[in-house]
């Protein structure tokens, strides 16, 4: 597989199918590994990043769970190769940009992606669509049963799978679902939630992970803990708290029908309008418009859009994807343009 | 419209500060951005927070901790203070004696419990059940209502606290 063919297809975790697929759009778990003997990336010699560069990779590429995979120099990527990456959610932004021996895999239906050396020797995970995290578990946790046989891992009896950094100790586990939550949002009762929710152990974060925004009602809430539960536990205690926010998000969506139809109605509409008509606009007001859109979907408001053409628009409107779909580097008032024109095709009008 | 920073560019990123529930919005082009966020970094890194943490539970240090260093990769106390990462796997034996603390203030426990690598063999572990956690659990499972799974983990309890 090349990279230029992802451009052409939308990553499993985009395919709207799933439990609960109207608000979870997609469960992504990853695991953190570091190989015995070797110091932990920021702290290794180039000799060191080199050798388990090469061993990780050779492990990946026998992998039963790797044919046919994309495997991927990360130093010899161009900026909007790695934002590209970043942006399908296959490689994080610390990858992308600090410097070194790195390398990224992707299998081919993008389900599994693992990147090496990034702040642990291995970051691997998997991500699917829908509510869905104890499959997504199974699934990484078979590929790193696999690797496990290959290499060997650095691993405490009393303190699990030890990393860089002691936030990720013990599992070495992240279980995190993205959310899309318009509805607690417009009845102001998103704060109160999402406190509720952090106080049990989790985090709550925007779009693109740490550090990011929540940007047109999409959430993303992870686990904090990693020591002293199972991973099974860890991400039965996330769904369970999960399945809690899905209801509340579904009772406050029944309210707004009930008691506010015409004014959300209009909302969604206008919403709608702008996004066929703009000539020019930007990713932000882009998200926050779909966002609206979605509901629409999702309530029978709209009935004349598939949510799998509104997750293809949500990926192949921001920036890196732009630029890849144009071949060539874009300004942002060129990219404003061109991703108003999209929308107005794949919308058709 | 142009950037609040250069003033020169167009503004492409549009950011929100809370300082003080004082809400403040900035208008920045791609560069001033960049900039911006690279200040941020220094000031509030989440490493540098992460480390400081460490020596909430021991305030008195003394010189030879600062000097304490790995004998396999030669990390310092200092630079793990300043990193907030380790620098390799027997890092963790180094500094046992900070970071076991860490690791409760963190994740509440310094026990692993789940999944182990084959070759250490899944049989190897003691079979040791820890009320604590399921004492934890149980608070859990009360708040989130979930009565059925409360009043298991509570027979679990009683079997195995010692008396």
């Amino acid at each position: 597989m090349k990279l230029s063919d992802l451009v052409k297809q939308t990553g499993e975790w985009l395919k709207g199918e799933g439990g609960d697929a109207d608000i979870v759009i997609s469960s992504r778990v990853r695991v953190a590994r570091n190989i015995k003997g070797y110091p932990f990336f920021h702290w290794a010699g180039k000799k060191d990043k080199e050798a388990v560069l090469s061993a990780v990779e050779g492990a990946l590429k026998a992998s039963r769970y790797m044919k046919g995979a994309l495997f991927l120099n990360v130093s010899k990527l161009d900026d909007i190769d790695k934002q590209f990456l970043v942006e399908r959610h296959l490689m994080s932004r610390e990858h992308a940009v600090s410097d070194g021996a790195k390398a990224l895999a992707v299998d081919e239906k993008e389900i599994i992606s693992v990147m090496i050396n990034e702040e642990d020797h291995i970051r691997a995970q998997a991500i699917q669509s829908g509510f869905n995290l104890m499959e997504t578990w199974r699934v990484l946790d078979s590929l790193d049963t696999e690797l496990d046989g290959k290499l060997e891992y650095s691993y405490s009896n009393r303190w699990g799978y030890l990393t860089a950094c002691p936030t990720n100790i013990g599992t070495g586990l992240r279980a995190s679902l993205m959310l899309h939550l318009p509805a607690l949002v417009v009845t102001n009762q998103i704060g109160r939630v999402l406190r509720a929710i952090t106080k049990l152990g989790v985090v709550a974060r925007g779009l693109y992970g740490e550090g990011t925004e929540a940007t047109g009602n999409f959430f993303q809430i992870s686990n904090q803990v990693t020591m002293g539960h199972s991973e099974e536990d860890i991400i039965d205690n996330i769904e369970k708290l999960i399945r809690q926010v899905v209801g509340r998000e579904r009772s406050a969506r029944q309210y707004l029908l009930m008691h506010n139809k015409a004014a959300l109605n209009d909302r969604i509409w206008r919403a709608y309008g702008t996004l066929k008509s703009a000539r020019i606009i930007t990713s932000d007001e882009t998200i926050r418009l779909f966002s609206l859109i979605r509901l629409g979907v999702d309530i029978k408001s709209i009935t004349d859009i598939d949510r799998k053409i509104l997750n293809q628009l949500f990926i192949l409107t921001q920036p890196a994807h732009l630029q890849k779909i144009e071949g060539k580097r874009l300004s942002a008032t060129e990219r404003d343009m061109k991703r108003a024109d999209l929308i107005r095709s794949k919308l058709g009008s | 419209m142009l950037c609040d920073m250069c003033g020169k560019n167009e503004a492409t990123v549009h950011l929100t500060e809370i300082i003080n529930d004082q809400m403040t919005k900035l208008h920045l082009c791609e560069a001033c951005a960049k900039k911006k966020s690279a200040q941020m970094e220094e000031h509030f890194g989440l490493d540098s927070l992460l480390a400081g943490l460490v020596d909430l539970g021991r305030p008195m240090e003394s010189v030879k901790d600062k000097r304490l260093k790995c004998p396999s990769c030669g990390l310092t106390y200092n630079d793990f203070k300043k990193l907030g990462r380790l620098g390799c796997d027997r890092c963790y034996e180094t500094f046992k004696e900070y970071l076991v603390p860490l690791f409760k203030r963190i994740h509440g426990s310094d026990f692993h419990t789940g999944k182990m690598p084959r070759r250490k063999g899944r049989a190897a572990r003691p079979k040791k059940v820890n009320v604590e956690e399921l004492k934890r659990r149980l608070k859990r499972a009360i708040e989130l209502e979930e009565f059925e799974e409360a009043a298991q983990l509570r027979d679990k309890i009683k079997k195995y606290e010692p008396k």
